[in-house]
């Protein structure tokens, strides 16, 4: 008997350390990163913020790495991280998809590097194809509870969204006038999750970054303007917001940071930016 | 050597008291500033909202809720599952079957997620006619499989230990095959199934991955076919974001899933003794 016990006592112990592991792949990061030094190493550019920026800030790290041979590290921690650890200096360069608060903004600044369109997704057998921002904001805050309401058919609406703090509800949730008010069914926590849920629930809305749209769910137009990389630009599309480097005011960025700084705000960025999904602002 | 291996075993200590203490003290401030009660005990969770909200009564109602579902469902089957592949099945069809659970015991738990995702979720929502699958009975159903692995060989062992004589004097009084099952195998070995079922609460209990992907992850009181968050869900999902209070709050919460480990281990401790001292 007093091996199964130790079995057990084993067991649970591990799964209470997976599932410690599981439950937030950051609580090793939390204290630890306040000692790793960002700028000591050389040939290095550090920088930390919005998931929402992963494939944008890919494109253009890998190039430069090609170009320059200078490595960028990202590390995906969301807007309101990455400005915190610009902040703190814990990295070079910050990465929000959201614009910067006012007190943020006394001590930081904010460059546009490029515009996201965030795209509102349904069941490619929804029958809706145009939607007004107010349609959009009654339905995630519960005014509008059947399809039939919104132009479709007589179905309930299920809205999903993402976690509170990311920066597409965030964007989504500033641009239709939701913010804490929304009424979710599901809170997910990936763009990859949202779109595999509406792809598979024909009576879900959601939203996601226009980037990351592909075939298996349908964007419709919102107030009669359909979402693409001119109506981004334009400003014609509502739903859109800016992909942000922050920098420090007080304190110049490193030769190396600065370098990779001049090159994502460069045009040479701009091809590099579309491929990414991402609508490169003009220059 | 002996060296050595001392050292071996002190670090498995270490950990455990590098955890319990980096929980405590990253745990209990946040607890402190919101209060007790209104955390403990608070209905609304809102913590980004611009009156922000910590109560995170139902995480704790959903956790409690999730594991006995899974615990109804999935103890049962593996227990039964468990008499089949010791007392009924050939020697050939219970190592497959025995070889299966062991499988079973390593598929990770996104795997579970995304299998419950992909096929779990559409189908409680067709099959109950629900706008949405993403719900507790999803979860429940996710679980009840996860659990089963542990929850079997545990049992199977269990009744392995079992002396043969019960069961041969059983059946030398005239008892039947099933009865001998139900009366005297099981019975003689009921500490080790109460081990499997709470190390099956256990592993319900601390499940995230698999639970956050089918369980639709928004804070409500739960109910069986709404969208519910666990208390390792609520850590899960708003961790890599979080920052100030909020974040302090996640560690709190990861303290009372700790506090409800540790009162499930200290529960299997007293069953084993009790029933050694017996």
């Amino acid at each position: 008997m007093k091996k199964i016990k130790n079995i057990i006592a084993g067991v649970t112990a591990f799964s209470l350390l997976a599932g410690m592991t599981g439950c937030g792949g950051n609580i090793g990061s939390v204290d630890l990163t306040d000692s790793s030094v960002s700028s000591g190493e050389e040939r290095t550019v550090s920088t930390d913020g919005s998931t929402s920026m992963e494939s944008v800030i890919g494109f253009l790290s890998e190039a430069y790495r090609q170009k320059n041979g200078v490595k960028v590290t990202y590390n995906p921690t969301g807007s309101g991280a990455g400005i915190q650890a610009v902040q703190e200096g814990r990295c070079d360069i910050g990465l929000s998809s959201r614009e910067l608060k006012s007190e943020e903004a006394e001590t930081l600044n904010g460059t546009v590097i490029a515009l996201d369109g965030i795209a509102v997704i349904v069941n490619p057998q929804n029958t809706v194809a145009n939607m007004t921002v107010d349609q959009i904001s009654k339905i995630y805050t519960g005014e509008i509870t059947n399809w039939s309401q919104a132009g479709g058919d007589d179905a309930p609406i299920v809205c999903i969204g993402r976690e509170a703090a990311s920066g597409t509800r965030d964007g989504f949730e500033s641009v239709t006038g939701t913010e804490d008010k929304c009424k979710y069914n599901q809170e997910l926590t990936s763009t990859g999750d949202v779109i595999q849920t509406v792809a598979s629930n024909p009576n879900a809305i959601g939203y996601a970054s226009l980037a990351s749209v592909g075939e298996s769910v349908k964007a419709v137009s919102v107030e009669n303007i359909s979402p693409s990389e001119e109506t981004i630009l334009s400003g014609e599309y509502p739903i859109q917001r800016g992909f942000l480097l922050v920098t420090p005011k007080d304190k110049a960025l490193s030769e190396t940071a600065q370098a990779f700084y001049d090159f994502c705000t460069s045009s040479e960025a701009d091809e590099l930016i579309r491929k990414a999904g991402a609508v490169p602002v003009a220059k | 050597m002996h060296a050595l291996l001392g050292i071996c075993g002190f670090i498995a200590i270490a950990f455990v008291i590098l955890i319990t203490v980096f929980l405590a003290v990253s745990g209990v401030p946040a607890i402190k500033e919101i209060g007790m009660t209104d955390f403990l005990f608070g209905m609304k969770w809102a913590s980004t909202a611009a009156e922000p909200s910590y109560g995170i009564f139902p995480f704790i109602l959903t956790s409690v809720f999730g594991t006995s579902g899974a615990i109804i469902l999935g103890v049962p089957l593996g227990i039964l599952c468990a008499v089949f592949m010791t007392k009924i099945a050939d020697k050939r069809i219970g190592a497959i079957v025995s070889g299966a659970v062991s499988l079973m015991a390593g598929i990770p738990s996104v795997v579970y997620g995304l299998v419950g995702m992909i096929v779990i979720v559409p189908a409680v929502r067709s099959v109950f006619g629900l706008p949405d699958g993403a719900n507790l009975f999803s979860a429940i159903l996710v679980l009840a499989v996860m659990i089963l692995p542990s929850v079997i060989s545990m049992s199977e062992t269990a009744l392995r230990a079992v002396p043969k004589e019960y069961e041969e004097g059983s059946l030398a009084l005239g008892a039947t095959g099933t009865e001998t099952i139900f009366k005297v195998s099981l019975p003689a070995a009921r500490s080790g199934i109460l081990a499997a079922v709470v190390l099956g609460v256990g592993r319900a209990v601390g499940e995230a991955m698999a639970v956050m992907m089918v369980s639709g992850n928004v804070p409500n009181m739960p109910g069986i076919f709404r969208s519910v968050r666990f208390l390792t869900t609520a850590v899960a999902s708003e961790m890599s974001y979080s920052s100030g209070l909020q974040r302090q709050a996640l560690f709190s919460v990861a303290l009372v899933l700790f506090v409800f480990i540790m009162l499930i281990n200290i529960i299997l401790n007293i069953v084993i003794k009790k029933e050694k001292g017996s």
